[in-house]
């Protein structure tokens, strides 16, 4: 028997590498050292994701297969760990306060933020079906418990508990996927997936169809997507503020990464079967999340969470619209929606009040008067959001929108550009709390200087995507080219 | 022309925008009007020099700051596009804002949320600017959503008042209607053209094939009907008076309401190539003019009065448009923002000096309290009126004739009739608020008082303009400075105006506009001072018709029976379904046992059996637990996606 060992090229994965080890030694630095602070293990976590990514973009322009074709690494891969790292320094830095304000100011928090951002690291980098997997699991593992990670809330345990059950239910089906494909083709190498379901594919083929769709299933629970999203809006207002806007930015981003992957560089040749599928996928997030937004005024976590599904429609027209335009739509729009995302939540942890048990509207009442700037930089993520010019997420959808129409999808664009007309009601519904309400007494408080950071980060990016979209743009296109190589 | 000063005159609001938002309430208060009123001077310098340099250097510009949005070899630039149609909206913008904002420092005075007036106000000029000035599509929307999310914002800007933010949630959610349309619209254009640049689409449009152009055209128009509170889209222009008086005269009747008119103006080589199109903006501008002049009769509270008439001269114009007219068309946007614009702020003064007082028929006798504002509203009547010399005959005039000669008689009698209504209801009026006896309640009656300078000089400012703002430009209109001014905009596309001089026929029709005009008035003062009881009388005798008028034709009421009660029943019963769904708690763990076990098992046969056993099983399994969906637990979500495979598998095997 010739067993060949993998070649071994650490470097490749330095970025993963160094997250790793900063979430061991936060670890360690926990159980070790004595009155150790919540605030200086942020700080290792933020040192340790800077040097995560300066190690992406030391490797910027490298193209290579790795680890017996498990784990590529290309300027899609490198691009989307940009977005992850965003993501885990800004969910890192509105955590800080978070935690000591609700007490649950324990180190495993930062490592397991770590670690899930190494999973979707590893989802983005795998060419292999076996190696997303892993990757999808030690992200979903990591957000099972951070969503219960306050552990004397109930609404924290049932959103971790929801979140498990399901998410397992989803990840059997993903199996099931890998599973048939792999029955179909012989490998679950996602070029060799490409050669044999090329041949082999069409309506014929039940095991490559049946893969594809149990693929498909899976991806539809990570992302969120209409009908796979029920548990979305439970699990965001239950788990902590700060890992619902990861779960809703980073770890979507994650899962789009493979997303993006697997449909359009392995599955492109049966893109006369899927795409029906997530055309439907796209069509009902966008209006079922919208309807449901409309009438969502109980709280905001459970707004921002019925809003993400639209957005989830959004990114699945980009998706569906493929080629280097749909792909690269995708990318900015996530980058983007990164930015806004978090920006919303980190408004809602600075004004929420300890507990959070109330998160209605009614509580934003006002606010223009006694926090101008939280107020300000909280309608600039709405309008993002609701996707209004000049912001970040209106540039994204338009992008995404032309793509569409190049496409020719051009009802679906129809339906896009429709509800998020439609969308701008429930996001101004907060902006006229803010603005237009007598103040009720919310607590003195200044946001700590994490906080603050995070704010004037996410304020800066939406704007600045929002005003100079131009060379992100190229930088998204780029890495979709390197992708599909076109 | 130097591109840095183009820049500035959106930009210097603009930053007022900045520091009125966040240091308004702590630092500035009641200063703030300094930077508010300041910013929006310099911009009407700016644009003073703007306009001269376009008018007497034949200057033009189209300015590229930078490319904005870059896909693939399209792109959209942030540039400014100055030609003398631009000129014209710049000094209608930046004019009549200025004023409007100086008038505000004395009404909204001592109002506790004074520097957020002042933030909205500002946030309105640059938005408005913005689209007036933009040389593409894409950035005149930026501006169009501007002004937009402004109106709804200084609408139910006295929030405490539950109908003024009814108000504005009817003025967003009619908007909305509308933006969709115009978006698609853009959508087409860029599908097109494969640009929105204004530079490359218009001299391609012609490469277009009609059907397209005027699919292009009615959904552009769908946006202008929102915006300018056309039929059938106009319920929310009355209801918009719910906000401040000055709100009322700058953006619900000057300024933001005509951009509809200036994006029609703007695409006139698109709608000029669609002749169906065209006959559509010329019928919808005519009808919506007698249909709101009619209104305009018998309403009672002034400022639904002006709303109804705004509407019905946004008509005009549209009308205008609609029969080639182009330069009439802005030619009576520019008058209407002058006399409309006064007639608000006139009528502010009034509700200022009665404190707070609305209803005319508690009105009467003001003639000799109130020395400035009398006289220059009665100018602005003159003006709506049509009246000569003042500026609104000669615009209105140029349109109806216009229509006449291309031969659209029908559309010309309506706006004929309409004209008349339109003398009638505004001279009702002044003689129900300035004559007769004084009806107003006795603890208001004493402290009636003039308004203050700061107010009344605006009044006589715009008195002037709409006395001379007709003529000044030259005589006659048709061949004097602004239609050769804006003729090189519309050259070769407009009609009639294309000749210069007047011919006999026009003074025939003028004969008839000044004839109508002034048995529009007579007949008010023969109602209203000679025979103060006719109206009653009328009133009594054609109660249905008196009934059908003032109740707006029972637009409201059909709306809220076919569309706003179906949709909130649908959005109540969504909201029931879910938290239904929600409220649950887990404690499904052992029926997702089971659950898994029938999933694995139907699975399996699913993929040996084939479809139809498995579909069938399927249906059976779902059909047992969908009463259990509604108590909502987590196997349910579990179910929901379950279904969801299901629905998806069957899509598989039936196509």
């Amino acid at each position: 028997m010739n067993f060949v060992l993998p070649e071994i090229d650490l470097g490749a994965i330095a970025p993963q590498l160094w997250l790793t080890a900063t979430a061991i030694l936060v670890l360690m630095v926990q159980a070790f050292v004595p009155l150790v602070t919540s605030r200086s293990l942020a700080l290792l976590s933020i040192i340790g994701s800077l040097l995560s990514l300066v190690a992406t973009l030391g490797l910027w322009g490298q193209e290579a297969v790795l680890f017996s074709g498990m784990i590529a690494l290309d300027t899609f891969s490198l691009f989307f760990n940009v977005v992850f790292l965003l993501g885990a320094i800004l969910t890192v830095l509105i955590s800080v306060e978070y935690l000591e304000r609700e007490q649950i100011a324990h180190g495993e928090y930062f490592a397991l933020v770590l670690f899930a951002t190494v999973g979707m690291m590893i989802m983005a980098a795998g060419v292999d079906l076996i190696a997303i997997f892993i990757g999808l699991e030690i992200l979903s593992l990591s957000l099972y418990v951070l969503a219960g990670f306050m552990r004397q809330v109930l609404r924290s345990n049932e959103s971790a508990m929801k979140y498990f059950l399901l998410g397992a239910f989803a990840t059997g089906f993903f199996l099931y996927g890998i599973a048939l494909l792999y029955g179909a083709t012989g490998s679950t190498n996602l070029d060799r997936i490409f050669l044999i379901a090329g041949e082999r594919g069409g309506w014929g083929n039940v095991l490559v169809m049946g893969g594809m769709g149990l693929l498909l299933v899976g991806f539809g629970f990570k992302v969120a997507s209409v009908p796979f999203h029920m548990w979305t809006p439970d699990v965001y207002e239950g788990a902590p503020t700060p890992i619902s806007a990861f779960m809703s930015t980073a770890a979507k981003a994650g899962a789009f990464a493979a997303f993006v992957r697997v449909f359009l560089y392995s599955l492109p040749g049966l893109a006369a079967s899927w795409a029906p599928l997530l055309a439907g996928m796209a069509v009902l997030s966008m209006v079922v999340g919208t309807l449901l937004a409309l009438v969502q005024r109980r709280n905001i976590k459970r707004l921002l969470a019925y809003s993400s599904i639209v957005h989830v429609g959004y990114l699945l027209l980009g998706l569906l619209s493929g080629g280097t335009e749909g792909g690269a739509s995708v990318l900015f729009y996530l980058l983007a929606y990164t930015f806004m995302q978090v920006g919303a939540f980190a408004v809602v942890v600075y004004l929420g009040g300890q507990g959070e048990d109330d998160l209605s509207l009614a509580r934003f009442s006002g606010v223009a008067v006694r926090h101008p700037v939280a107020a300000l930089a909280f309608s600039l993520f709405l309008l993002s959001l609701a996707g209004i010019p000049p912001t970040a997420g209106f540039v994204g959808k338009f992008y995404i929108f032309s793509a569409a129409i190049q496409a020719g999808h051009i009802g679906l664009a129809v339906v896009g550009v429709l509800t998020s007309v439609v969308s701008l009601y429930y996001y101004l519904g907060v902006i006229v709390f803010m603005y237009m309400r007598d103040p009720v007494d919310l607590p003195e408080r200044r946001p700590s200087a994490a906080l603050v950071t995070a704010l004037a980060l996410a304020v800066a990016g939406t704007v600045e995507m929002g005003l100079f979209p131009g060379s992100l743009l190229d930088l998204a296109q780029q890495s979709v080219a390197s992708l599909l190589g076109s | 022309m130097s591109p840095f000063i183009v820049a500035l005159i959106p930009l210097l609001p603009a930053l007022a925008v900045l520091v009125n938002g966040l240091l308004g309430f702590r630092v500035l208060k009641e200063k703030a009007h300094r930077l508010g009123v300041g910013s929006v001077a310099l911009s009407f310098l700016l644009s003073l020099w703007v306009i001269w340099q376009v008018a007497f250097a034949g200057a033009r510009a189209d300015l590229v700051f930078y490319e904005w949005v870059v896909a693939g070899n399209f792109s959209v630039s942030i540039g400014f596009l100055i030609d003398p149609l631009t000129a014209v909206m710049l000094f209608v913008v930046t004019g009549v804002g200025l004023l409007v904002h100086i008038y505000s420092i004395g009404y909204m005075h001592g109002d506790p949320g004074y520097p957020r007036f002042f933030t909205y106000m500002n946030l309105f000029m640059v938005s408005m600017l913005l689209l007036v000035m933009a040389n593409n599509y894409l950035l005149l929307f930026v501006g169009w959503e501007g002004v937009g999310l402004c109106s709804y914002l200084l609408i139910g800007y006295w929030y405490e008042k539950k109908s003024a933010s009814d108000a504005g949630k009817k003025a967003f959610i009619v908007n909305r209607i509308g933006d969709a349309g115009f978006l698609l619209g853009v959508f087409l254009v860029f599908m097109t053209f494969g640009s929105l640049d204004f530079r490359e689409v218009f001299p391609r449009a012609d490469q277009a094939a009609v059907g397209v152009l005027t699919a292009i055209t009615l959904l552009l128009f769908v946006g202008a009907v929102g915006k300018s509170a056309q039929l059938p889209l106009h319920v929310w222009l009355p209801d918009a008076m719910e906000g401040p008086t000055p709100v009322s005269a700058l953006i619900h009747a000057a300024t933001m309401v005509t951009a509809g008119v200036y994006m029609v103006a703007r695409s006139h080589v698109l709608f000029s190539l669609a002749p169906v199109s065209l006959q559509v903006v010329a019928a919808v501008g005519a009808l919506t003019a007698i249909f709101s002049a009619s209104i305009g009769l018998v309403q009672n509270d002034i400022k639904r009065v002006m709303a109804y008439s705004t509407v019905s001269q946004l008509g005009y114009m549209f009308f205008g448009l609609g029969v080639g007219a182009y330069a009439a068309g802005i030619f009576h946007l520019m008058t209407h923002a002058f006399f409309k614009g006064l007639l608000f702020l006139g009528a502010g003064s009034v509700i200022h000096a009665l404190a707070g007082e609305q209803d005319m028929r508690r009105m009467g006798g003001l003639r000799s309290h109130l020395p400035v504002t009398a006289p220059t509203l009665y100018v602005a009547s003159l003006a709506l009126a049509g009246i000569p010399p003042f500026a609104g005959f000669w615009s209105k005039d140029e349109i109806l004739g216009a229509a006449f000669k291309e031969g659209q008689y029908l559309l010309w009698a309506l706006g004929v009739v309409a004209a008349f209504m339109t003398a009638f209801y505004v001279f009702r009026m002044i003689y129900m608020t300035f004559y007769g006896e004084s009806r107003v309640e006795r603890e208001r009656a004493h402290h009636i008082h003039e308004s203050p300078r700061v107010m009344t000089w605006p009044l006589i400012l715009l008195a002037a303009l709409s006395t001379v703002g007709g003529i000044i430009p030259g005589f006659p209109p048709e061949g004097g400075l602004i239609h050769g001014f804006l003729g090189q905009v519309f050259a070769s596309h407009g009609a009639p105006e294309a000749q210069h001089g007047l011919e006999l026929v026009d003074y025939g029709l003028m004969g008839v506009s000044v004839a109508v005009g002034l048995a529009g008035w007579g007949l008010a003062r023969f109602f209203y001072i000679s025979r103060p009881e006719i109206p009653g009388a009328l009133a009594r005798r054609f109660s249905f018709v008196y009934r059908l008028l003032l109740n707006k034709y029972w637009v409201d009421e059909i709306y809220a029976a076919l569309v706003v009660n179906p949709l909130l029943r649908l959005g109540r019963s969504l909201r029931n379904f879910d938290e239904r769904v929600i409220d649950g708690a887990v404690n499904g763990v052992s029926f997702l046992t089971v659950l898994w076990g029938r999933i694995s098992d139907l699975f399996d046969r699913f993929t040996v059996d084939g479809a139809v056993n498995g579909a069938g099983a399927v249906v059976r399994g779902g059909a047992r637990n969908f009463r259990r969906l509604q108590t909502g637990f987590a196997q349910n979500y579990a179910l929901a996606m379950l279904l969801g495979i299901f629905v998806i598998a069957s899509l598989y095997l039936l196509f």
